[in-house]
């Protein structure tokens, strides 16, 4: 899971729809290992137990080219219903949830709880020398809240990746 | 559940929704799906089926020497037949030996459908004796594969198996079956009620396209068809549009070394192979044309060459069952995804019914410059009186076997280049080759599938004697059912193509290619219980070869050719179209780039 960056080079969130059957997860990622492509978040769970379906919500990157590939190879996999892009087709919601913890005390434990505030982060565990935070929000803004806390005492990171929805009454 | 209640069970089931052994199901299911042949081999976990296969007189098993075998020659098979090919093999090794064969048939879209014996469900993850992962290993050389867990399951499973494996683009699949799941009773569906929840491939061509397609091409100056193996899938209606299509428009026409066959390599239009070792005009009119149609075929870097120097000129029409061929290599103008067959009857009927016409003017313009690039004569040799050239020996094969109802297999090197670029096919189905993966080993097992699935053909494995010792056992499986195939091996005791690379790229230094120890084929011919011969001079040839020929039984023909011969025309990897080179006497130093190239 590296961030690859250059010339013509996208970051895309791709949403994909499958039979929740076993194996249908190491497909798809064996599909990004085996040809190369990048993965930079990955979330998967079960979203209508009924009728069996999982999402996979993922997030990759790579020139516009690389990009078509990937969805049109995502289609190929049998177990698939259903590939959407939130970054080339209609504008999607994106949010991650983190748990960050925070070591330390007197001037940087303040300031680490007034940067919370600002960040509307959670606190949902605290002993005298620690903090686990747990924010929600758009993947940028989980980067900047753990980027500050860096110099404040940040000991460990959990991040869930990216969960995405279209807006309006649509479905994917 | 006792004996006694199980059959109460029966009796009160209707037909379609019987109780039976796993093993049993298995059976019915292949019995319903049509299938006559299966090639497999034995072993502890499949034993169940292998007891359930004993009584049965409607599957004719084909026991061969070793699992790759089993799979080239399901492959051959269907190839041949357009039907797909079964395989049963055990556990552990059986399904590890499997994988060149299943990776093979994915590269090359041949329908498979592999059954593989697996360790109980309870041992599964145990590392119990023969267990492997069979479908986390076969996952990405395979369409799809299952693991069945619930007798239950087995008959929709292996349904759904078949249509993946035959619809769409083809492909092999494995079904992977636990030993106490062929033991079990479970209930059986028919094939009819068996419909997947998500596999729907799309087949019916978007008709604006095909129109849009119809009207570039009565634009189009230098246009020029690219055929592949996508013809050949989509049958032989595919390949009989496909004549008239090009016969109406009166376009030049190239193919890859999947599609030999879909057109008539006699027929005046033909150019012959593209790509690496394709003809000078077949290359030439892919890099000027102004308009290329591509019809089942998926700009392979053995056929482009250099990407960003491929054919810079010309707009492309790309047909393809496979979305994800699109743009994968080269940007297309205009894509339609669907069957081939389906969409060159559209094409016809839009051509037929708008009265459209080729730019005749244009058009004469550029035949006069295609028969200018074939005066070249790109396929022409040094002959010789002394030894026999390979060449040579493909022309003489091909004209003692003319007019034969004739099905040709090869193994991978430089004799498959110059079956490719001289043996003249004139019908879809007849030509089996390992064109994607390219495995040394795979005509000779072809071939024995392609003389199951046709007794009364004439069946020539087209060999180099490296190639061939790869699976050379599978004689012994020809001895077994009276299958008198044909291999005509083109014996230079090289790893010929190998070490033409070695001459061209690596200066001459010959590091491990040459064979010193081979074996005296006539011998090992005598030792199988099959015919062996061997030529040494030009002048014994013709006879030699009547003689493979009029034998009913196998044969292994050692031919033997001239050691250092170059298989020409080439164009160098990392070169584009316009730079073949003819024969050693144009060859120049090469690029490191190049070099890097496979």
């Amino acid at each position: 899971m590296t961030m690859r960056s250059g010339p013509g080079i996208e970051r895309h969130t791709l949403a994909v729809l499958v039979d929740n059957e076993a194996g249908v997860l190491a497909r798809v990622i064996g599909l990004f290992s085996g040809r190369g492509y990048n993965i930079e978040s990955l979330t998967v769970a079960e979203v209508d137990h009924a009728a069996h379906t999982s999402r996979i919500t993922i997030v990759t990157s790579g020139t516009p080219e690389v990009i078509e590939q990937i969805e049109a190879q995502l289609k190929r996999v049998v177990p698939v219903h259903r590939v959407t892009n939130w970054t080339t087709g209609a504008p999607g919601i994106e949010r991650e949830m983190a748990l960050v913890k925070v070591a330390g005390t007197g001037d940087k434990r303040v300031e680490a709880m007034r940067i919370s505030e600002i960040f509307r982060a959670h606190i949902v565990d605290t002993t005298h020398t620690s903090f686990v935070f747990e924010i929600t929000g758009a993947p940028e803004k989980l980067d900047n809240f753990i980027d500050l806390m860096r110099p404040l005492g940040l000991v460990d990171v959990s991040r869930t990746g990216v969960a995405a929805i279209s807006r309006g009454p649509e479905a994917m | 559940m006792d004996r006694d209640e199980s059959m109460i069970a029966v009796a009160q089931e209707p037909e379609s929704t019987i109780a039976l052994p796993g093993a049993e199901i298995v059976i019915r299911a292949l019995k319903d799906q049509g299938v006559q042949h299966i090639f497999g081999y034995p072993g502890g976990a499949v034993l169940p089926i292998y007891d359930a296969l004993f009584a049965n007189e409607d599957l004719q098993h084909v026991l061969v020497r070793h699992e790759q075998g089993a799979l080239h020659a399901a492959e051959g098979y269907a190839r041949s037949t357009g039907r797909p090919g079964v395989v049963l093999v055990t556990s552990g090794p059986g399904a590890t030996n499997a994988v060149t064969g299943l990776t093979d048939a994915l590269m090359d879209s041949i329908p498979l459908v592999v059954l593989t014996g697996q360790v109980a469900t309870h041992l599964i993850g145990n590392d119990a004796f023969q267990e492997c992962d069979t479908v986390g290993i076969t996952r990405p050389c395979t369409k799809h594969n299952w693991l069945v867990k619930d007798v239950n399951d087995l008959a929709r499973v292996i349904h759904e198996a078949f249509q993946i494996a035959t619809t769409g683009r083809p492909g092999p699949v494995v079904v992977d079956i636990p030993k106490d799941v062929q033991f079990k009773r479970g209930t059986y569906v028919p094939p009819n009620a068996v419909r997947h929840r998500t596999y729907k491939p799309k087949v019916e061509p978007d008709l604006s396209a095909v129109v849009k397609a119809v009207e570039m091409m009565a634009a189009a100056k230098r246009p020029v068809f690219y055929t592949g193996g996508g013809i050949i899938n989509s049958g032989p209606e595919a390949s009989r549009l496909l004549r008239e299509l090009v016969r109406i428009t009166g376009f030049p026409i190239t193919s890859t070394l999947m599609g030999l066959g879909a057109y008539p390599a006699s027929d005046p239009q033909w150019l012959g192979l593209v790509g690496m070792h394709g003809t000078y005009e077949a290359n030439l009119a892919m890099h000027d044309c102004d308009l290329m149609i591509c019809l089942g075929a998926r700009f392979d870097d053995r056929v482009t060459g250099r990407i960003d120097a491929f054919s810079p000129h010309s707009k492309k029409i790309h047909l393809d069952i496979d979305a994800s061929q699109i743009n994968k290599n080269v940007r297309i103008d205009l894509p339609i995804v669907a069957d081939a067959a389906r969409t060159l009857k559209e094409m016809l009927l839009f051509w037929k019914t708008r009265k459209r016409k080729s730019d005749v003017a244009a058009l004469a313009d550029w035949w006069r410059a295609i028969e200018g690039w074939r005066e070249k004569k790109s396929l022409s040799y040094r002959a010789s009186t002394s030894v026999i050239k390979p060449q040579y020996a493909i022309d003489r094969l091909y004209e003692a076997t003319r007019g034969r109802e004739v099905y040709v297999t090869t193994e991978v090197g430089q004799h498959q280049m110059w079956a490719a670029q001289r043996f003249k096919f004139e019908a879809p189905n007849h030509w089996m080759t390992s064109g994607g993966l390219g495995t040394m080993g795979y005509g000779l097992p072809a071939a024995v599938g392609v003389q199951v699935a046709h007794p009364e053909a004439l069946v020539i494995d087209i060999a180099g004697e490296a190639s061939v010792q790869m699976t050379m056992q599978e004689m012994s499986t020809a001895v077994q059912y009276d299958l008198p195939i044909k291999i005509f091996i083109l014996n230079n005791q090289y790893m010929g193509m190998v070490r033409q690379w070695q001459q061209l790229l690596h200066g001459g230094r010959y590091s491990h290619s040459y064979s010193q120890a081979l074996p005296d084929f006539v011998k090992l011919a005598d030792a199988f219980g099959c015919v062996g011969l061997r030529a040494d001079k030009p002048e014994e040839l013709d006879a030699k070869i009547a003689e493979m020929i009029g034998v009913r039984r196998p044969v292994l023909f050692d031919v033997r050719v001239d050691p250092t011969e170059n298989c020409y025309p080439m164009i160098h990897s990392g070169a584009p179209h316009n730079e073949m080179v003819l024969s050693d006497a144009d060859e120049s130093e090469m690029s490191d780039e190049g070099k890097m190239l496979v």
